[in-house]
C-alpha cells in the first residue's frame, strides 16, 4: 500500500479486501467490553478540518482512540487558519510534533495530495472539495459486503447530485473495483460530463431502477436550487426520490449522511429493513480502524522517532524553501 | 502631422505604431553574425549567410565568409546556429504597477530577450488598471528607463476593468497605447463592446479580446470534460469562449471594427474564427505554445502550474489549434507571459490564481513538439512567433538588409531542461518547468543592441 490514502485509485482490490478483511476483525474487538487494542500506543495522529463533518470526524476520533493513539483535533474554524495561516504553514507546523497520520478534509480538490507533500506523515483524505472521499466508499463497501454477502456482480445505482459528491466519485471507482456494475441516475444538470469515463453508466430516469440490486442515494443540497442545477425541491423529489413505491423488497438502500427525509428519501424507504443507513454509521469506525492499521501498523516498521514519547517535537527534515 | 492623421497613417501602413514602443537607450551594436543559417521565410531567405548589424539596422547580407569584419564589431561564430527575425509577443503580463513580487518592467524584458523576442505587449489588467493617460505615461517612463527590448502598454477598454464605461480611448491613444483590451475579463456587456468598437473609429488601435462568458464558466476551474468530471472540479466549457467569439466577430462586422482574439483555446472558436474571416470580418487570433502542446490530462496532477485561463483543452481542440496556426486563422504565437507567487501557487487547485509564465520556453517548446516531430515547418513557426506586432500595427522584424536590427540566434540541436538553472522571470510558474526542450536561444539583438546573450546573466529567479 502507499503511504498516504488520497483516492480509491491508490488501493488495488487486494488492498481493499485486506482492508475490509481487518475492518471484521475489529468489528469483533467492538463487541468486547473494552474495545481498546494498544496498535498504536504512543503514536500521535491528527484529525484536520478545513470543513465540517460530524460523522467522519467522530468515526476516526472513535478509531484512533480505540486504536490507543494520540490524538489531536484541529478545526479551521478557531485555529490559526483564522489569522490567514497558510495550509502549508499549517501542515508544516502539526507535522513538527510528528504525526503518524493525519487526517485531513478540506473544501478543495487535491488538498490531501498536497498536505502529502508538506508532511512526513500519512496522509488519510477525509473529503478533498468534491473530488474523493475514499474512507466512505470502503465504509461502503463493508456495509453492503456484511449484508449482501458478496460484491462481485451486484448492480449498483448510485442516485441524485453526483455532480457535486465526493462520495458518488470515490463509490463509482470503489464499487467498480471490486466488480459490481454501476450506473449514475439524475438530472442531465447534475451529471457531470464526461463521467462515464469514471466507468459507470448514465440514466436521467428511474424508470430502469428494477434492475438495481442496490440503490445508493446521494444528499441532495438545498444550496444547489440557487445555481438553478434543478428548477424546484418539489420537482426532483418527484422524479428522484426514493420511496416505498420505487424501492423493490429485494433492494438494498444506502445513502452516505445526513439525510434529508422527503427530498432524496421517503421516510418509509428510511425506515425500511432494506435501508443500511445506520450500518453504514456503525462501520465508519472499524473500517478507519483498519485504514489506520494498514497505513500505520500494517507496513514496514515505524521508525524510531514515531515510536518516542507523545508530544516530543522532532526537527522536520523535509529540505526546507530557502 | 496632427494626431488624427497620425492615428490614420498608422491605420492603414505597417510599422505605423513602432514609435509607440518604449525601451532603455542601448549602445548600437555591431556585430558581425558568421556562417549563420539565415530563415526569415517572408523575405525568402532561407539559407547560410553572414549578417552585420551596425547602426540599429541590418547593415549587409551575405554568402557565408564574405562579409568582412568592421575594426568595431563583435563577430559571432554562429555555425551551426539559426538566425531568426526576433520574435514579437502582443501578450504578456509585466505585473507593473503592482505586483513588481512577481514581474517587473526589467526582469519580464530580461526574460524575453532570454526567449528570442524583439518586442512585447504588456497588458493592463494591474494594480491600478492601466485605464488613465497618467498611469500610461508613468509605466512608458519606467519602460524608457528599464526595458532591455522596446515593449508597447496597451490600456483597458472601460475603467477599471468593470466593463461599465469606456475608458478615455482616444486619449490614452494619443498618450501611446498601442491597443485596448479587458485581458484577464471578458466584456461581458454586448453593449459596451458595441460602443467601444464604434468608438475605435476615433480612437484607432486594435481591440484584443479575453473571450469568456462568465456565466457558462461560472466558478470553473479547468475544462470541462472527463478529467474534470472524474477530478470533481468545476468545468469551464469550449462554449464558453466560443459563443463570445461568435458574439464578437458579429458586432465587428456590423461597426466595421478590428478585432483581435486573445489565447483561442477550443476548436470551437477556430470554427467560428474560419466563417467570420470568410465573411471579411477584420478578425486576428493567437494561439499560446500551452494550448497548442498541453491538454486537461496534464490536470490531473492537480498541478497548478496547469492552471490558467482558458483553461488546457482536449486533444481534439488542441490538434484544431495546429490547423488553425497552420491555415493561418491563428496568425500568430503569444504566451500569455503570466507571472505568479509562488506562494499563490503553493495553493489547492481551485483557490491558486489562474496562468503561467512562458517568454522563455516559448519557442523551444513549439519547436520540440512540434517542429522536430515534423507536424509544422521550422518557417512556418518562425512567422508566427514573429507576427505578434501585426494586428496591432507594428512593423514586421525581418532579416532582409535595411531592416531594423531584431534578429535572434537560436541553437536547433540545443537540449536543456526548463528551470535549471532558473528563470530570467522574476516567477517560476512555468508549465513546462522539468521538461527536456531542444532550441535554445543563444543571443537576442533587439533595436540594433545585444538585448540577450546566453549565460551573461548569472541571476537566477529560483
Amino acid at each position: 500500500m502507499k503511504r498516504h490514502l488520497l483516492s480509491v485509485d491508490d488501493l488495488s482490490r487486494e488492498d481493499i479486501e485486506r482492508i475490509l478483511g481487518r475492518a471484521g476483525s475489529f468489528a469483533e474487538v467492538s463487541g468486547r467490553e473494552i474495545k481498546k487494542v494498544p496498535t498504536l500506543r504512543g503514536r500521535t495522529v491528527i484529525n484536520l478540518f478545513y470543513e465540517a463533518s460530524t460523522r467522519t470526524s467522530s468515526s476516526f476520533e472513535l478509531a484512533a482512540k480505540r486504536l490507543s493513539a494520540d490524538l489531536v483535533t484541529v478545526k479551521a474554524q478557531g485555529s490559526s487558519v483564522d489569522k490567514g495561516e497558510s495550509l502549508k504553514d499549517t501542515v508544516q507546523t502539526l507535522s513538527a510534533y510528528d504525526p503518524a497520520a493525519i487526517v485531513f478534509r478540506s473544501p478543495h480538490v487535491g488538498a490531501a495530495a498536497l498536505v502529502g507533500r508538506w508532511t512526513q506523515a500519512s496522509v488519510i483524505n477525509a473529503g478533498d472539495g468534491k473530488h474523493e472521499h475514499p474512507t466512505q466508499a470502503l465504509l461502503d463497501l463493508y456495509t453492503l459486503r456484511r449484508r449482501a454477502g458478496r460484491l462481485e456482480g451486484l448492480s449498483v445505482w448510485i442516485v441524485g447530485d453526483v455532480l457535486h459528491s465526493r462520495v458518488a466519485r470515490s463509490n463509482i471507482l470503489a464499487f467498480g473495483r471490486m466488480g459490481c456494475r454501476v450506473t449514475v441516475c439524475g438530472p442531465p444538470t447534475l451529471i457531470p460530463r464526461g463521467v462515464a469515463s469514471l466507468g459507470c453508466e448514465v440514466r436521467h430516469t428511474l424508470d430502469d431502477l428494477a434492475d438495481a440490486d442496490v440503490v445508493y442515494v446521494l444528499r441532495m443540497q438545498h444550496e444547489r436550487m440557487t445555481g438553478s442545477f434543478v428548477p424546484s425541491l418539489r420537482e426532483y423529489a418527484v422524479r428522484y426520490q426514493i420511496d416505498g413505491r420505487r424501492l423493490g423488497s429485494a433492494q438494498l438502500l444506502m445513502h452516505p449522511g445526513p439525510v434529508n427525509r422527503g427530498v432524496e428519501l421517503a421516510a418509509e424507504a428510511i425506515d425500511s429493513p432494506q435501508a443500511l443507513i445506520t450500518n453504514q454509521v456503525e462501520s465508519g469506525v472499524v473500517v478507519r480502524m483498519a485504514v489506520l492499521y494498514e497505513l500505520l501498523a500494517g507496513g514496514p516498521a515505524p521508525r524510531e522517532s514515531e515510536v518516542s514519547p507523545a508530544g516530543g517535537v522532532v526537527e522536520s527534515t523535509e529540505p526546507q524553501p530557502a | 502631422m496632427s494626431q488624427q492623421a497620425k492615428r490614420a497613417a498608422a491605420a492603414s501602413g505597417a510599422g505605423g505604431l513602432d514609435h509607440l514602443l518604449d525601451s532603455a537607450w542601448r549602445e548600437p551594436a555591431t556585430v558581425l553574425v558568421r556562417g549563420a543559417h539565415l530563415l526569415d521565410p517572408r523575405a525568402g531567405l532561407d539559407r547560410p549567410g553572414d549578417l552585420l548589424v551596425r547602426g540599429g539596422t541590418v547593415a549587409a547580407i551575405g554568402a557565408p565568409a564574405s562579409l568582412a569584419a568592421p575594426a568595431e564589431a563583435e563577430v559571432v561564430d554562429a555555425e551551426g546556429l539559426h538566425a531568426f527575425p526576433a520574435f514579437v509577443d502582443p501578450h504578456v503580463h509585466l505585473r507593473v504597477p503592482g505586483r513588481e513580487d512577481e514581474e517587473d518592467i526589467e526582469t519580464g524584458t530580461r526574460a524575453a530577450a532570454a526567449g528570442g523576442y524583439g518586442a512585447i505587449l504588456a497588458m493592463p489588467n494591474t494594480e491600478p488598471v492601466v485605464d488613465s493617460a497618467p498611469v500610461l505615461r508613468s509605466l512608458r517612463e519606467r519602460a524608457r528607463a528599464e526595458a532591455r527590448i522596446p515593449t508597447g502598454f496597451t490600456a483597458a477598454v472601460t475603467v477599471g476593468q468593470l466593463g461599465e464605461r469606456l475608458t478615455e480611448m482616444a486619449e490614452l491613444a494619443d498618450a501611446g497605447a498601442v491597443g485596448f483590451t479587458d485581458d484577464g475579463l471578458p466584456v461581458a456587456s454586448a453593449g459596451v463592446m458595441r460602443k467601444a468598437l464604434s468608438y475605435q473609429r476615433l480612437a484607432g488601435r486594435c481591440i484584443a479580446l479575453h473571450e469568456e462568458d462568465a456565466s457558462l464558466s461560472a466558478d470553473g476551474a479547468m475544462h470541462e470534460g472527463e478529467v474534470s468530471a472524474l477530478l470533481g472540479l468545476a468545468g469551464i466549457p469550449s462554449v464558453s469562449e466560443a459563443t463570445m467569439v461568435a458574439r464578437d466577430a458579429q458586432l465587428a462586422a456590423y461597426e466595421q471594427a478590428r478585432i483581435h482574439v486573445q489565447h483561442v483555446s477550443a476548436g470551437e472558436t477556430v470554427e467560428v474564427l474560419e466563417r467570420a474571416r470568410a465573411a471579411g470580418v477584420e478578425v486576428s487570433a493567437e494561439a499560446t505554445p500551452h494550448h497548442l502542446l498541453l491538454t486537461d490530462e496534464c490536470v490531473r496532477s492537480l498541478d497548478t502550474n496547469f492552471k490558467m485561463n482558458p483553461p488546457l483543452r482536449s486533444e481534439g481542440d488542441r490538434q484544431a489549434l495546429i490547423a488553425g496556426l497552420r491555415s493561418g486563422v491563428l496568425g500568430c504565437i503569444a504566451t500569455d507571459h503570466a507571472p505568479h507567487a509562488r506562494e499563490e501557487k503553493e495553493e489547492p487547485f481551485e483557490l491558486a490564481p489562474m496562468g503561467v509564465t512562458g517568454l522563455e520556453t516559448a519557442f523551444a517548446a513549439v519547436h520540440t513538439d512540434l517542429v522536430a516531430p515534423g507536424i509544422l515547418e521550422l518557417g512556418l513557426v518562425v512567422e508566427r512567433m514573429t507576427a505578434g506586432g501585426v494586428p496591432f500595427g507594428l512593423a514586421l522584424p525581418g532579416l532582409a538588409k535595411g531592416s531594423a536590427a531584431n534578429l535572434c540566434l537560436v541553437d536547433l540541436a540545443a537540449e536543456w531542461e526548463v528551470g535549471e538553472p532558473g528563470y530570467e522571470s522574476r516567477s517560476a510558474n512555468c508549465g513546462f518547468a522539468g521538461r527536456r526542450l531542444t532550441g535554445r536561444v543563444r543571443m537576442t539583438i533587439a533595436a540594433g543592441a545585444v538585448a540577450y546573450r546566453e549565460r551573461s546573466f548569472a541571476i537566477g529567479a529560483v
